[in-house]
């Protein structure tokens, strides 16, 4: 009788089948120092602080779990109106047919695979290194599997104003896709980008971006995780800001098995600005919701502000979790950060854990941090139904009054407009059933 | 229009009984003023009426034409076309003032299956009555009571009655916290909206808002019940001798 096959490390089954790309000198470096990273803090579970309040098993098992593709038929694309130049990966794979031109005045984009064969690139500076900065004093593992292993992405270079946002459009069509997918955003001094991503994905989708904002430049980000009920995600957003640069990321969530957004800022040149904002509409009904927002920032400069507002809307035994924490730096002086972490539950079966934490060294600075977690106000809800509105339709009206600090955090108006309609119709949509 | 009769009302969380049997009837075209103490149950009523949780009718009835008024849901009663102006009007930050009024619209107009109004008809309509009401762009645009002063409030909940135009309008305290403009602002609006279809219902502590809107009936009331019945002059004998002398009288 053989002996039972000895237990495979799960850290060593994720890696199965997996290859390091090919590519030029330093990206096989920068990729061999991001697997020796994953293999020395190994994958997380459950019982890891970071992991406290989501299980991490379906996202770093070795095969992602099935997914069925979900095709709403009744919605347009978001920001269909929005003059954008689009960028379409289908289950992970860039589309050239279905992609734009990827040519626009003030912007250099690439396809990460081109960028990383070439010799001489500015991406050799950025690759792997916000990521690898990011891993003290918290280890984000699958963020190094990322670097180490992703297939395919956007490199974008922003040397002036950006004509008109990227948007990167990410298609989910097979079961069992398994996407990872690293993205680089270098804003140049003075220049300003706004990135679009919608979609669902894959099946199972490990998204990595890092960004650079040189001093005086802009990134804006806004994110929409849409409708695909089974499809599960760990995305990491690892940023360094420049002086007097400005970061903005705002993420709307609606569905999803399992979603786990990091956000990894470091504010390094003075007089900067980072915000970043989630709205996630939670449904029970659909199948398990899981949300898990997980923010860092590092005050590492004076005179910077940081704002986090994530709010939550959660049925029919959704789950929301916040992590989010600002440190702030010896010498940060006059740091303005600011949190605030809301969930709205409209069931008794839904929950929301949010661990807020400050860590300050410096001491002539204001941060404030708060979280909420209550049911739809009785008094409005009274007052809205006695001019005639009804109760569904009056819990619809001030659960998107309730989301609505997160949606203004959207600077473009068109933008903004476009997701809060959109929310709009996703509310729209449950109410008629 | 409306027909109160032997409507009791009891708290529903401790065992307090507010009315006592209130016997009311307001006819179309007629502008009744309610007028009593503190605690007497005037605000109860109101509250009763536009139906608020909270509240265990025990006995009566309330018709709102011949319809049952305590049958029915809150949103239900705004579509039969009763309107309550709140002695306290909410806050409701995120939600735009036109907002809020358009989709109030809309959903009686449609709990009466009629045409949604269009946006630029309600655009028109809004920007007319607030110019009545000398309440800017601006305050149309915030959200609903948010940063208004007290007059403000006032003005935005007469607003919302000359937009919605309900049959049978209650005001409760509608002077509480106004100076002698704001209630004569609130005051004119009202007045505009009287007309032979529509009732009236003022809930008031003092005489001094039945000097703008003329009542044809005043009632006393007092611990749960309509005490005293009679025309504008019961108010003007409230405002010389207080209460006291017909309470005593009643007693």
């Amino acid at each position: 009788m053989a002996a039972p096959a000895q237990k495979q490390d799960p850290t060593e089954a994720r890696l199965e089948g997996l290859t390091l790309p090919d590519g030029a000198a330093w990206a096989r470096e920068a990729r061999e120092a991001a697997l020796g990273r994953f293999r020395a803090m190994g994958l997380p579970t459950r019982r890891d602080e970071y992991w406290r309040y989501t299980d991490p098993a379906t996202l770093t098992q070795a095969a992602a779990p099935r997914a069925a593709v979900f095709k709403p038929t009744d919605e347009v694309p978001l920001f269909q109106e929005v003059d954008r130049l689009k960028v379409v990966f289908i289950d992970g794979v860039f589309s050239p047919e279905k992609s734009d031109d990827l040519a626009m005045a003030g912007l250099e984009i690439e396809r990460l695979q081109d960028a990383l064969a070439k010799d001489i690139h500015w991406a050799k500076d950025l690759y792997g290194t916000r990521e690898a900065a990011g891993q003290d004093p918290v280890a984000r593992p699958q963020a190094a599997l990322n670097t180490a292993f992703a297939t395919d992405g956007i490199v974008i270079r922003a040397t002036g104003k950006a004509e008109k946002p990227v948007e990167l459009i990410y298609l989910h069509r097979d079961e069992i896709s398994d996407a990872i997918l690293h993205h680089l955003v270098r804003v140049e001094p003075g220049a300003d980008v706004t990135v679009l991503e919608v979609g669902p994905a894959a099946a199972r989708f490990n998204k990595c971006m890092e960004i650079d904002v040189a001093d005086t430049g802009a990134f804006h980000h806004v994110r929409a995780q849409g409708r695909d009920h089974e499809r599960r995600a760990v995305t990491h957003m690892f940023a360094r800001v420049g002086k007097e640069a400005l970061y903005k990321s705002f993420t709307t969530t609606a569905n999803g098995v399992m979603t786990r957004n990091e956000h990894v800022i470091e504010i390094a040149g003075d007089r900067a600005t980072a915000h970043v904002a989630g709205a996630a509409l939670g449904d029970g009904h659909y199948g398990k919701f899981h949300h898990d927002d997980t923010v860092f920032i590092t005050h590492d400069a004076v005179d910077c502000e940081s704002r986090q507002v994530f709010k939550k809307v959660l049925r029919n035994g959704a789950e929301g979790v916040f992590q989010g924490k600002i440190l702030v730096k010896e010498g940060a002086q006059k740091t303005d950060g600011y949190q605030i972490s809301q969930s709205l539950l409209l069931d008794d079966d839904s929950s929301f854990q949010a661990k807020p934490e400050l860590e300050i060294y410096a001491d002539d600075v204001i941060c404030s941090h708060g979280s909420t977690t209550g049911a739809i106000d009785e008094t409005a809800l009274f007052y809205l139904r006695s001019r005639g509105v009804p109760t569904d339709e009056a819990t619809d009206l001030l659960t998107l009054a309730f989301l609505a600090e997160a949606i203004d955090e959207i600077a473009d108006e068109a933008l903004r407009e476009d997701v809060a309609a959109r929310l709009r119709e996703w509310l729209e949509r449950r109410r008629r059933g | 229009m409306l027909d109160i009769k032997g409507l009791a009302v009891k708290l529903e969380e401790e065992d307090k009984q507010i009315l006592k049997g209130v016997d009311l009837s307001v006819e179309a075209g007629s502008v009744h003023a309610i007028m009593g103490p503190n605690g007497s149950g005037k605000s109860t009523l109101s509250y009763v009426l536009s139906g608020r949780d909270g509240y265990e009718v025990t006995g009566g009835s309330a018709l709102l034409e011949g319809e049952n008024l305590l049958d029915m849901d809150p949103e239900e009663r705004a579509a039969a076309g009763l309107f309550l102006a709140f002695q306290y009007p909410v806050e409701i930050p995120g939600v735009g003032n036109m907002t809020f009024l358009r989709t109030a619209m809309n959903a009686q107009r449609k709990a009466r299956g009629e045409e949604e109004i269009s946006a630029g008809d309600f655009l028109k309509l809004i920007r007319a009555k607030a110019k009545e009401l000398k309440i800017d762009a601006e305050m149309l645009k915030r959200p609903v009571n948010v940063g208004f002063s007290g007059g403000e409030k006032k003005r935005n909940e007469i607003l919302q009655m000359a937009m919605l135009e309900p049959k049978m309008c209650i005001l409760d305290e509608t002077d509480s916290g106004l100076d002698v403009d704001a209630m004569k602002l609130v005051s004119e609006g009202v007045n505009a909206l009287r007309d032979a279809g529509r009732g009236f219902l003022v809930i008031t502590h003092y005489q001094r808002l039945l000097d703008h809107i003329a009542p044809d009936v005043v009632h006393i009331m007092a611990d749960g019940r309509i005490v005293k019945s009679g025309g504008p002059e019961l108010a003007l004998e409230v405002e010389k001798n207080g209460y006291a002398d017909i309470l005593t009288e009643v007693a």
